[in-house]
């Protein structure tokens, strides 16, 4: 029996925040004991106070000021913010899960290295189409050791897409090549950003390609399928469109990724794994206090 | 009637739409011999580099064979009345990393597309190339899915972020006259910077379309030598340039140079110019964007259903350019269901 649960805080009352929040409160591991922002009166802090969750308007300073009763913070601002926050977060020995890009701490896809992050200060989740597509690129990596260069697509609904995502877009790609590279250790990387406007939304999708000289195709399938099912543990809309094939000199495999439809639709699927990424890290790090 | 005496600018796109048609594979011989046969031909833009602009080299939507500040420095040299112009879209192409490449290779003109609905994607690039002190321009492609009002509003979001012109593209060549005519007509009406049309050919439109756009206020026309351009092609310049003539609009083209400019790259790509057929005609139905021909067909081929089916799914999906990895899961989903012959 669980005597009780992490005391987390979401800094940051926009639509990954107000998400979050519900995710957290779903949790059996988890506990929300402060909701900050700037705005009382924003649709996110309005939600929080409805369902009972502590909020201040306050931003940082309200996190400053309940410092000891927070183990977790989720740093939902901007990467600007971040940047400020994260010495904060560290003097005061709160361990920050940071959804911006600011990059201050080290890369986690919680599939591939959640137990090399669990010691660390500060993690960054990369950015959506990064959380969707390292996973496989490592699937095909580890299949294919002589893997020359890979390449993702997302295609997000337009409607998901708010105005940060739109104005960061360089920023968005750059930070998901270099998480690629990274993790896959493959050096030549791409990624490509879509925005389809269509209605009904598109659900977030993510292709990732890859030029591989005679690549070993049912070692990559067994990898990704395997892949695929670590993944859905912690996002249950995260699904299999096109199964590893070799077309035109080229490895392909596409994912699908349904939000949960916490805060967000279900279409936006994108922000949905960004936040269960978040999530999953946060509950494996309470897990390892008990 | 339109004023005639207006000047016309005329961009050649040959070096850049011509790339879906080939593959992306334009080596730096043909590079030069067309550059110098557009500069003499005295067309005012030559844009250049892969099918879908700066940075787009990939496996989604093809490798090119020349790098893209190779082709640049290489028409550069060719170019001294024409001006140097490249696509750019961002989402696939950065600011530092492409951009900046590109004003290093000597390109005056940055013409910055996105969907049609996406325009505020376009402002930091937009803007970074005015504060370099270039030209840029927006360019709001697959415009045939957007009503002229949304349209009007994509492109006054441009002109705030500092377009000195805006293009409508019809990706898809599925325009008709009528529909040029009213969103040409409402944009040239109501913004102070230069509206311009980018036809393609696929229901026979090219030309008539490029007329109505003229007609209806349109000071910047695009078109590509005998049309070498994606799908079944673009309004081809030496007819444009025949039919600008004859309606006395001014231009600086020189006829006959442009007529030898269509030979040239007839001569230069042949065997790769684009042609009418029941692939680029059921593009254009469907309303997906023309590049998709190539890639489509490559997979119903793998996959043993109709290309057009592929199409048409497509086009249901509204799907937007840059999304060729959906092509095929629609191919592999319609093999599925086994519904094809």
């Amino acid at each position: 029996m669980k005597i009780r649960k992490l005391p987390v805080a979401i800094l940051g009352t926009g639509n990954i925040g107000t998400d979050l929040l519900i995710k957290v409160m779903r949790s059996e591991t988890l506990e929300c004991v402060l909701f900050a922002g700037r705005n009382l009166s924003s649709p996110g802090m309005t939600k929080a106070s409805l369902l009972g969750v502590p909020v201040s308007a306050k931003g940082l300073r309200g996190i400053i000021d309940m410092a000891h009763e927070i183990s977790l913070v989720f740093d939902a601002t901007s990467a600007a913010d971040h940047m400020e926050h994260a010495a904060v977060f560290e003097k005061l020995g709160i361990r920050a899960i940071d959804l911006t890009p600011a990059k201050v701490g080290r890369m986690c896809v919680p599939a591939v290295n959640l137990d090399e992050c669990l010691d660390l200060p500060n993690v960054n989740m990369i950015t959506c189409g990064g959380q969707a597509s390292i996973p496989l690129a490592c699937a095909i990596a580890a299949a294919n050791p002589q893997v020359q260069y890979i390449e993702t697509i997302s295609t997000i609904a337009s409607r998901s897409a708010g105005p940060a995502t739109r104005i960061n877009l360089d920023e968005y790609l750059l930070t998901t090549e270099n998480g690629l590279s990274v993790f896959s250790h493959c050096e030549r990387t791409k990624a490509i950003l879509n925005l389809n406007p269509a209605q009904p939304c598109v659900h977030m999708q993510t292709t990732v390609m890859a030029k591989v000289e005679d690549p070993d195709i049912s070692a990559t399938r067994e990898r990704v399928l395997e892949m695929v099912e670590r993944i859905r543990h912690y996002v249950p809309g995260y699904r299999l469109i096109i199964e590893p094939i070799a077309e035109s000199g080229r490895l392909v495999t596409m994912v699908g990724v349904d939000g949960l439809g916490d805060h967000l639709p279900k279409f936006a699927g994108n922000l949905d794994i960004i936040n269960c990424a978040a999530i999953a890290y946060a509950e494996a790090y309470a897990n390892r206090l008990e | 009637m339109p004023d005639t005496t207006q000047q016309i600018t005329v961009c050649d796109a040959t070096l850049r739409d011509g790339s879906h048609a080939y593959s992306h594979r334009i080596t730096l011989d043909q590079v030069r011999a067309y550059a110098a046969a557009s500069e003499a031909a005295g067309f005012d833009y030559l844009e250049v580099g892969h099918g879908n602009g700066l940075g787009a080299s990939s496996l989604q939507v093809g490798e090119s064979l020349v790098p893209d500040d190779e082709m640049l420095r290489t028409a550069k040299e060719c170019l001294s009345n024409t001006r140097l112009s490249v696509h750019v879209i961002p989402g696939f192409a950065t600011i530092h990393r492409e951009i900046d490449g590109a004003i290093a290779c000597g390109v005056e003109l940055f013409r910055i597309g996105c969907h049609c609905t996406e325009a505020d994607i376009t402002q930091r690039h937009i803007s970074h190339v005015r504060a370099a002190g270039l030209e840029a321009w927006g360019v709001l492609m697959m415009s045939h899915m957007a009503e002229p009002e949304v349209l009007l509003e994509e492109a006054k979001k441009m002109q705030s972020y500092g377009a000195q012109g805006v293009v409508l593209m019809d990706s898809a060549g599925a325009y008709f006259p009528v529909d040029v005519t009213a969103k040409i007509g409402l944009l040239e009406d109501r913004l102070e910077i230069p509206v311009g049309f980018h036809a393609h050919d696929n229901l026979g439109l090219s030309i008539a379309n490029s007329l109505a756009a003229l007609d209806a206020g349109a000071r910047i026309i695009d078109g590509t030598a005998k049309g070498f351009g994606a799908g079944a092609g673009n309004a081809p310049l030496e007819i444009l340039a025949a039919v600008l003539g004859k309606r006395k609009f001014s231009t600086r083209i020189d006829l006959y140079k442009a007529l030898d400019a269509g030979e040239i790259a007839a001569e230069l790509f042949a065997g790769s110019m684009p042609e009418s057929n029941s692939i680029t005609i059921v593009s254009g139905l469907a309303g997906v964007f023309s590049g998709f021909a190539k890639p489509v067909r490559r997979a119903a081929e793998q996959l043993g259903v109709d290309p057009r089916d592929v199409f048409f799914e497509l086009g249901k999906r509204k799907v937007v350019g840059g999304q060729e990895d959906l092509i095929l899961a629609v191919a592999a989903e319609l093999a599925k269901k086994g519904g094809i012959k």
